[in-house]
């Protein structure tokens, strides 16, 4: 592959990005902290991956197609599966099995409201995420549980220098990537992005390709949110907030086409990586909260802008 | 065609007034010109918000930095609006005016809507954190007279409602301008071809949603009496779903002024109405969703029904 066929990649640019984010920072301390960064940049940007990996999913599907729900749903399942948990040793597969199975009912719910009420996807996950995080508030109660020693030392380890929260996520990344190049269920799903009408008369069996897409972002956001539990010491309910305007700027910049129909999994964790550098940079050189905002608004628009130009040239 | 398909502004009425008699059976003592006042108090700035909202959905677009660039009006007004009226106003302008120069790019370089308003929503909420790093800021006097004020026979909130939703009648269901701005959400391509100018009608149909957006930030401040740079970050979602309850849709340039002021006010009197059922304040958020589910429901029941005659 020469350089050039590299460059019309669509997530190189996420990864070059993140790239340039790692490179000014170090600039600043002249190279000092590089190994801190690049670990904690793993870390954080698993968990940005593991939620932008089921929204790309959700996206792939087609215009209109966006999962609202996943800060409800990380919220609700770690706040039952730490409860359920209860600090006791042993029980984290215990919690992760209830974690999982909140990803599963909340999945076919929102799918239920999209299917059976022929709501607009974005209508049906917000509706349902008010119910979700009214659950959450109930059981939770202003309490913090700490999670199970043995788990949270799992969330907060590392695996042959990486994190293990990265290791899960990169894991994730491959099996959805393998899924989506070389499945039929993948290939059914890039075909109902494409075209719904077409790939149903092409005999795609379209509602459960998007049904079991809708199950599996809300897994995937339980997973998140059961693992940014331990990582963080216990459940709060507003843990999953940042993660919904995250999970879509991971993708976008990640080169997913927003009109579906194709997705691209190496610039999920490029984007993943880059959202969290960018703001460590901003951070290193001393710019207060706002300006950090501002600026990370103005670059996420000026990569949108860069890959849309680059596409109508190709 | 049925009579409710032709009339899509009938469930979001019924559904109001359903909800407004429940409550006036729940609690009759709201039956009363400050009652009503205090049920819709603040829903003047969600209904204003929401039909700026209603304008980028008219045009098939989605704005989720609605609740951001609100918040940041509400902070300009409560700083620069208060301290030299001048310079605040002309603050409010540039933002209007940056609103339709963002609808100009996004049809120029056929950037996705929902991605570059992402994007912007970090930009006006970092504005606003720029602005007001901590809560403050003042209301100022007019503006504070202005929504308090006690009109005869009907509580201010009512009367605004009313003001909003006949202005935006008039200027999107029955002017010319208007129906070309609907007409680009049905088919931009045939507008073109009629000889408009998309670009030009999207840069007017997105600073019509910036000025109804600072008109919200407006309002809120003269009720709130101080401003915040997160006092209206859900106006995002709540915008959506109010255009929605009030019989618009997503695609087709299919949009309703009234119905949009119609489901803000829904909106808000759920929340009341939950408040007067001693709900646990733990269910009172999923309830409105639940009560969003089943408007919805209402409205794909009575369709069916129309499908079928």
């Amino acid at each position: 592959m020469t350089p050039l066929n590299l460059l019309a990649k669509p997530w190189i640019w996420s990864w070059l990005a993140a790239s340039a984010a790692f490179g000014l920072t170090l600039g600043l301390t002249s190279g000092r902290g590089a190994g801190e960064l690049a670990y904690a940049a793993l870390s954080f940007g698993a968990f940005a991956a593991i939620v932008g990996l089921g929204q790309m999913l959700v996206i792939t599907l087609g215009p209109g197609n966006v999962d609202l729900s996943i800060p409800a749903t990380m919220t609700l399942a770690a706040t039952l599966a730490l409860k359920a948990m209860s600090s006791n040793p042993g029980t984290a597969f215990l919690g992760l099995g209830i974690a999982l199975g909140v990803g599963v009912a909340a999945g076919l719910a929102n799918y239920a409201l999209i299917f059976l009420l022929r709501l607009p996807p974005i209508i049906a996950t917000l509706a349902a995420s008010l119910v979700y995080q009214s659950f959450a508030i109930w059981s939770n109660r202003g309490l913090r549980i700490k999670p199970p020693a043995g788990l949270a030392d799992f969330a907060t380890g590392r695996f042959l220098g990486l994190p293990n929260v990265a290791w899960v996520g990169l894991a994730l990344a491959i099996v959805v990537w393998v899924v989506l190049e070389r499945t039929v269920w993948g290939r059914m799903l890039l075909a109902t992005g494409q075209n719904l009408r077409v790939a149903r008369l092409a005999g795609v069996p379209v509602e459960l390709v998007r049904a079991t897409t809708y199950v599996l972002v809300a897994v995937f956001a339980s997973l998140a949110g059961y693992l940014l539990a331990s990582f963080s010491g216990g459940a709060a309910l507003n843990m999953g907030a940042e993660y919904l305007l995250m999970s879509i700027a991971v993708v976008v910049i990640g080169g997913t086409s927003i009109a579906g129909g194709n997705s691209n999994v190496p610039g999920v964790w490029g984007a993943a990586l880059f959202m969290f550098l960018v703001v460590s940079m901003l951070n290193s050189y001393g710019a207060g909260a706002g300006v950090r905002n501002v600026l990370t608004g103005t670059i996420i628009i000026a990569i949108v802008i860069a890959a849309s130009t680059r596409r109508v040239r190709a | 065609m049925n009579f409710l398909a032709r009339h899509r502004i009938i469930l979001p009425v019924v559904s109001l007034a359903v909800l407004l008699a429940a409550t006036f059976y729940m609690q009759p003592r709201t039956m009363s010109y400050f009652g009503l006042n205090l049920l819709f108090n603040l829903a003047v700035p969600i209904a204003l918000a929401t039909v700026a909202q209603m304008m980028i959905i008219m045009v098939n677009d989605i704005d989720l930095s609605l609740g951001a660039f609100v918040s940041l009006a509400a902070c300009v007004t409560a700083t620069f609006v208060n301290d030299t009226p001048v310079l605040g106003l002309l603050i409010l302008l540039a933002l209007v005016l940056s609103y339709a120069a963002l609808g100009a790019l996004i049809h120029a370089l056929e950037l996705p809507a929902i991605v570059v308003t992402l994007g912007m929503s970090f930009v006006w909420g970092g504005l606003a954190l720029f602005i007001l790093p901590s809560p403050g800021g003042q209301s100022p006097e007019w503006l504070r007279a202005l929504m308090t004020v006690k009109p005869p026979f009907a509580p201010m909130a009512v009367v605004a409602a009313v003001i909003i939703s006949v202005v935006t009648h008039l200027l999107i269901v029955r002017s010319g301008i208007g129906t070309v701005l609907r007409g680009v959400g049905g088919n931009a391509r045939s507008v073109a071809r009629a000889g408009w100018s998309v670009i030009w009608l999207k840069a007017l149909a997105y600073g019509l949603a910036g000025l109804f957006g600072v008109l919200a930030g407006m309002a809120l401040v003269g009720l709130a009496t101080s401003a915040d740079a997160n006092i209206a970050l859900r106006y995002t979602l709540l915008s959506i779903a109010g255009v929605i309850l009030g019989g618009g849709e997503f695609t087709g340039g299919k949009v309703s002024p009234t119905g949009a002021v119609i489901g803000a006010l829904t909106l808000t009197l759920a929340a009341s109405f939950l408040s007067f059922m001693r709900l646990s304040p733990d269910w009172q958020i999923g309830a409105q969703g639940a009560i969003l589910i089943l408007v919805l429901t209402a409205r794909l029941i009575f369709s069916r029904k129309g499908a079928a005659t």
